[in-house]
């Protein structure tokens, strides 16, 4: 066969097989040409096998030019199996209809019996029925927030070493060229309230916190409350009868031991650290002789009143924070932070609390 | 922070126990973090002699040892080490007692046929280092009989404390004593081990003298040269002592800085005078292009922000955080030139984070040093160098000046109780506050002021000229500017003697606050939700309820998995994310439940509910962040003698959906149903909720097979979202007297067929609207599509009930009723009645 030739009888298989590929309708048809073609006895590999009665001077330019069709080939076939499918769940969907209107069944396939509340859910609900009964309201705030917010306002400008404790996450800078950062605290929803409504102010702020950092101990989103009372004559004494009388009702636990302990933020003063009476050994809480850090705590700074235009020779009053995995932790006696976060359902249903029975001071919990 | 008791008591006359040392430094703010006693786990070993040393008579490599413990007979000991010989001392523990390198107690034994009454140990043995060659070998002159551990030093307890950022002070002993001291538990000696007043005779000029460039990069530095001195190893007591905190003694020079910036917490440094290029170390900001070889090995580039010392060279430290390589000080080091300067804090913080260099000095620089203890600082170190190392010192040279650090803070005793809640004596405040420091400046009616001592540059910060003061106000630019500035006025009031009120109730002790409970302004609170949130609330009982498990997830997913979920807007990427498949803010809830349900369907848990209630992010404004009720089922429902299982459908989801919004007090009659919904649902098997055109409340539906085949997550799979942003408040409206008619209702069953096309909500809307005053209730209860009826044609029956309100209705009154529905829902949708 001449040169010439042999090339026209490639491009006519090439050209046989494209056609039958674009006949194919369904997959079966594709996949008989692609057999037709590469299977074992199809026509290229056909070709493929007689390379070797070819003459040596020869072999070197056919096998090249049978190498290239075959994978033009290839590609071409698997293009057409990927338009197929695609055609198939096009056409699946276009047949799959039904009429979203009608009403829905009148029951739902599980029951409150299936159901369950997670842990961090129901804390928030009983701290929210704790402070409810101290005359707290609950504040919300955005978990994307300003630097400004999260850092600037509480008094921890750029070079504070504090920022360094702080392992921030950031999103792109905006048009103003700062970079939102999702909130490392609760805190900056005391800022929104400071500045959207006016003393006496009471409120608790439940909610989402991030911080870059991830272990057996932290995770990279967790979630805080924060405590703010402003009012006229509101001192360190009434934060600390208010954290007493928190901690004991949430831990239901009469005469839990509550130490203070001086310490420092930035955007309190004077500042404390708050530790509960425990058993380190069995974990019980109130037993035994040794101390537990809580949360964090104390007097609003008058720069952060200043910051949101709240004059600090008139208004003052206390903050706190504390993480809410770790008090639920601590009540359940549960060791590990990661489930929390996981949906395992076998784990859900463990320590999860049943819908029916809200947390309510009346009930109890 | 580290240091060793015996180091704070060379600062502190105490008796003291470290019990209440260590309580007290937690209570006054300076948490300790862990305390080291070595001592105690080696308190029973002896120092005792080898009064004989014999070859085992049945072991090549033992020996048999008569040992003088000092309480007069000799012990029988066989031991293995080469080095035990006739005449040594060394260290010996007894019968019962836990040798903590080993992990083993020992008791009386016998070693092949040898009586072995106690053991020689190693240095290892004793958990002292790596040592195991041989047995410790003591000098000649220790005393037979005496404690080990006493004599060698190693009872000194190592106390770990946390120092918040706000006290630089108190990251040297003698802040820390200082602090002691102000809580009664002893006195502050005036002088340190080589801190006193006077100055040390100087000789000649400085080989070296100091430039400051740029005020910027250092305000005031002193240096002076010490030459003829001998650079050794340090004495035994200076090693030890920077072991023990966990530092690597160098040589003598090297660690004198390190011995000041733990004791004073001053950091120093010390160049060596002779590798020094030209006579002049200049102070100034960094160029473009210059590197440093640090003395951790590493190079570094130095910015414009940088302050940098150089010689004629180029630079040879990063002020205040690192020395460089080729001016260090080593054992050949015969001319020390040793800097004392003052850095600014936030210069030197900026720096050590732009280079990712921490370092000891820089811990302090940062925090702020003791500007005045500058020039006394500089006399201590070379009493140290002289003494270690000998020589003779030069006069001191200088650039730069002392800054203004002075300030003054006064308080007005009532706010201890005012804002502290504490009755505080008088003499008691101001007997602390004298003890940390302050002078008494001026006495007013019900008031003191003081000046801030040199060393609390976190006290009265205010009170400084505004470019001293780190940070400052960050009032936001919405203020009204009155507004702004009287609050503005009303800190720099108060802010000061905030601080004095802290250091009395801190040093005092926080636990001496009596606690108050909160006053409340009613005794029945105020509901503490807002509607908003009640909501939420309510939402999550709901289908809780509907037997949905609660779930909590991160806000961020993989990219690729938000793509699924909708828009992933660049803005919304995690900059620095932990790991790589949580790089992007979700757009809903529902991505990470259907990631849930896959890891729960590889566990073999197919079948579940789950639904969250979280953010699903549009934007980073916070109006871009949406508060999602979502919900995922997947699966089947369960297997039951009384009902059969199914597979789950988009019917279920959208009963979910309902039921929240119902439960919200969404009118139900309002709500439309159109086939919208965005591409992570089926096309034809979803369907979106909105309250009038544009409020899209909720979208439900079969999840589209992509995602699933994208998830691994095996079908059905059907979702929904309830957006609780959109839901309007409930109108909160008096119900008006119960409809409580006489009559009895009648009831018609109607079954058209109709178009399959035709939605069902528009049969059933155009039936309810027909006749007003009659109709009580129209509801669909079948739905039939099959091979007997015509193609293309579905049938749908729907229960009519009439509620007579004055009398029964005749039949031809019920006929009328009905055929006005009959005719309305022909009208509307072409639907025709079944006969």
């Amino acid at each position: 066969m001449s040169e010439a030739t042999e090339a026209a009888e490639l491009a006519a298989l090439r050209q046989e097989t494209e056609a039958a590929l674009a006949a194919a309708a369904d997959l079966r048809a594709w996949d008989a040409v692609r057999v037709g073609t590469l299977g074992k006895s199809g026509r290229v590999t056909a070709l493929l096998k007689g390379l070797g009665a070819v003459p040596a001077e020869a072999r070197k330019a056919r096998g090249a030019a049978l190498n290239r069709l075959k994978t033009e080939l290839e590609t071409a076939i698997e293009a057409r199996r990927v338009a197929l499918e695609s055609a198939a769940l096009e056409a699946r969907l276009a047949a799959e209809r039904l009429d979203v209107s009608l009403p829905p069944r009148p029951n739902a396939p599980g029951t409150a019996a299936d159901g369950a509340i997670h842990p961090i859910s129901r804390t928030v609900e009983e701290l929210t029925a704790i402070f409810g009964a101290m005359g707290f309201a609950v504040a919300e705030g955005p978990d994307i927030e300003g630097d400004w917010y999260n850092f600037g306002a509480l008094n921890i400008p750029e070079h504070h070493p504090a920022r360094q404790d702080h392992d921030t996450f950031y999103l792109p800078a905006g048009p103003d060229g700062r970079r939102p950062v999702l909130r490392t605290h609760t805190s900056p929803v005391q800022i929104r309230t400071m500045l959207s409504q006016e003393p006496p102010i009471r409120v608790i702020v439940p909610g989402r916190t991030w911080r870059a950092d991830h272990d057996a101990t932290h995770s990279p989103m967790f979630h805080q409350v924060e405590g703010l009372v402003i009012d006229r004559d509101i001192t360190l004494g009434h934060l600390k009868g208010c954290l007493i009388d928190f901690l004991r009702a949430f831990f239901a636990i009469a005469d839990l031991p509550v130490r203070f302990r001086a310490s420092y933020f930035p955007f309190t003063e004077p500042s404390m650290e708050v530790d509960i009476g425990w058993d380190r050994k069995s974990g019980e809480l109130g037993k035994g002789s040794d101390w537990l850090e809580i949360l964090g705590s104390g007097m609003v700074h008058p720069r952060v009143l200043a910051n949101c235009g709240i004059d600090p020779r008139v208004w003052q009053g206390f903050a706190f924070g504390m993480g809410i995995e770790r008090i639920t932790m601590l009540k359940h006696g549960m060791a590990d932070l990661r489930p929390f976060y996981e949906s395992d359902v076998r784990w859900l249903r463990h320590y999860g609390t049943g819908p029916l029975a809200p947390a309510s001071l009346a009930e109890g919990f | 922070m580290k240091f060793t008791l015996s180091w704070l008591r060379e600062h502190l006359d105490t008796d003291a126990t470290l019990e209440a040392i260590t309580t007290t430094l937690s209570a006054i703010g300076l948490e300790v973090e862990g305390v080291e006693d070595r001592g105690r786990a080696l308190a029973p070993f002896r120092i005792a002699a080898v009064v004989e040393a014999e070859p085992h008579p049945n072991a090549d490599r033992l020996r048999a040892l008569k040992v003088d413990a000092g309480n007069g007979t000799l012990l029988s000991v066989v031991c293995g080490a080469p080095n035990a010989r006739a005449g040594m001392k060394g260290v010996l523990g007894l019968p019962g007692t836990y040798v903590p390198g080993s992990d083993i107690t020992l008791k009386v034994g016998e070693i092949r046929g040898v009586k072995s009454e106690g053991m020689m140990c190693s240095a290892r043995e004793l958990g002292l280092g790596e040592d195991h060659a041989g047995i410790i070998e003591l000098p000649e002159d220790a005393p037979v009989g005496a404690g080990y551990a006493e004599w060698a030093g190693l009872d000194d307890p190592v106390i770990e404390i946390s120092v918040t950022p706000n006290r630089g002070d108190a990251l040297s002993v003698r802040g820390v004593a200082r602090d002691l001291a102000a809580a009664g538990l002893g006195t502050l000696r005036p002088e340190g081990r080589y801190l006193r007043p006077g100055t040390v005779p100087a000789g000649g000029p400085s080989a070296l003298r100091w430039a400051i460039d740029d005020p910027r990069a250092c305000a005031w530095v002193l240096g002076r040269t010490i030459s003829g001195l001998r650079n050794g190893p340090s004495p035994q007591w200076l090693r030890d002592r920077l072991t023990a905190i966990g530092l690597r003694p160098i040589n003598a020079l090297v660690d004198v800085t390190n011995f000041f910036t733990v004791d004073l917490g001053r950091p120093l440094h010390v160049f060596d005078a002779r590798k020094v290029k030209g006579g002049t170390l200049t102070i100034r900001l960094g160029r473009e292009g210059e590197t440093l070889l640090a003395l951790n090995g590493k190079e570094y580039t130095a910015s414009p922000e940088d302050s940098v010392i150089a010689d004629a060279s180029g630079v040879v430290s990063f002020s205040g955080i690192m020395g460089g390589e080729t001016t260090g000080c080593d054992a050949d080091t015969t001319e020390v030139f040793i800097e004392c300067a003052l850095f600014d804090p936030v210069r030197i913080a900026l720096s050590g984070r732009r280079h990712q260099l921490s370092s000891d000095a820089r811990q302090r620089f940062e925090r702020g040093i003791d500007p005045a203890l500058q020039p006394a600082a500089l006399e201590a170190a070379t009493r140290m160098v002289l003494e270690l190392c000998g020589g003779e010192a030069s006069e001191v040279v200088s650039a730069g000046a002392e800054p203004a650090w002075q300030r003054e803070a006064t308080l007005r005793f009532e706010r201890l109780a005012g804002l502290g809640g504490a009755e505080v004596p008088e003499y008691e405040a101001t007997a602390i506050l004298g003890s940390l420091g302050f002078t008494e400046t001026a006495r007013g009616e019900g008031s003191v002021t003081y000046a801030v001592p040199s060393w609390r540059n976190d006290i009265a910060q205010g009170n400084v000229a505004p470019e001293a003061q780190p940070g400052g106000l960050a009032q936001s630019p919405e203020l009204p500017p009155e507004r702004a500035a009287a609050a503005a006025e009303g800190c720099r009031a108060v802010e000061a003697e905030c601080d004095l009120v802290e250091e009395v109730l801190r040093i005092r002790g926080l636990d001496r606050v009596p606690p108050v409970s909160l006053p409340v302004a009613s005794p029945v609170p105020p509901a503490s939700l807002t509607a908003k949130q009640a909501r939420a609330a309510l939402a999550r009982r709901v289908l809780t309820a509907r037997g949905m498990l609660d779930c909590v997830s991160y806000g961020f997913v993989e990219a690729r998995v938000a793509a699924l979920f909708g828009d992933t807007p660049p803005a919304l990427r995690v900059e620095n994310p932990i790991a790589a498949d949580l790089d992007q803010m979700r757009p809903t809830p529902l991505a990470s439940l259907a990631l849930a349900a896959a890891r729960n369907a590889a566990r073999g848990f197919p079948d579940l509910a789950l639904a969250e209630l979280g953010g699903g992010y549009r934007d980073p404004s916070p109006t871009g962040q949406l508060a999602i009720a979502a919900g995922l089922r997947t699966g089947h429902t369960p297997r039951h003698w009384a009902e059969p299982s199914r597979a789950l459908d988009a019917m279920d989801a959208k009963g979910d959906a309902l039921a929240v919004l119902q439960a919200l007090g969404v009118p139900m009659a309002a709500l439309t149903v159109t086939t919208d919904a965005p591409g992570h649902y089926h096309p034809g098997r979803s369907g979106v909720l909105r309250q009038g055109p544009k409020t899209v409340l909720a979208r439900f539906g079969e999840l589209h097979p992509s995602v699933l085949a994208a998830l691994d997550l095996p079908g059905p799979a059907v979702g929904f979202e309830v957006f609780l942003d959109a839901v309007p408040e409930p109108k909160r409206r008096k119900r008006g007297a119960a409809d409580l008619p006489a009559f009895q209702p009648v009831r018609r069953d109607l079954a058209f067929l109709v178009d399959a096309g035709v939605p069902a909500e528009k049969l059933l809307r155009a039936a309810s609207g027909a006749e007003r005053n009659l109709l009580a209730g129209v509801s669909l209860f079948d739905r039939y599509a099959g091979d007997k009826l015509p193609e293309g044609k579905v049938s749908l029956a729907l229960e009519i009930t009439l509620q007579p309100r004055e009398r029964s209705l005749t039949d031809a009154e019920i006929e009328a009723a009905i055929g006005k529905v009959v005719a309305a829902v022909t009208k509307a949708t072409g639907a025709t009645l079944r006969g």
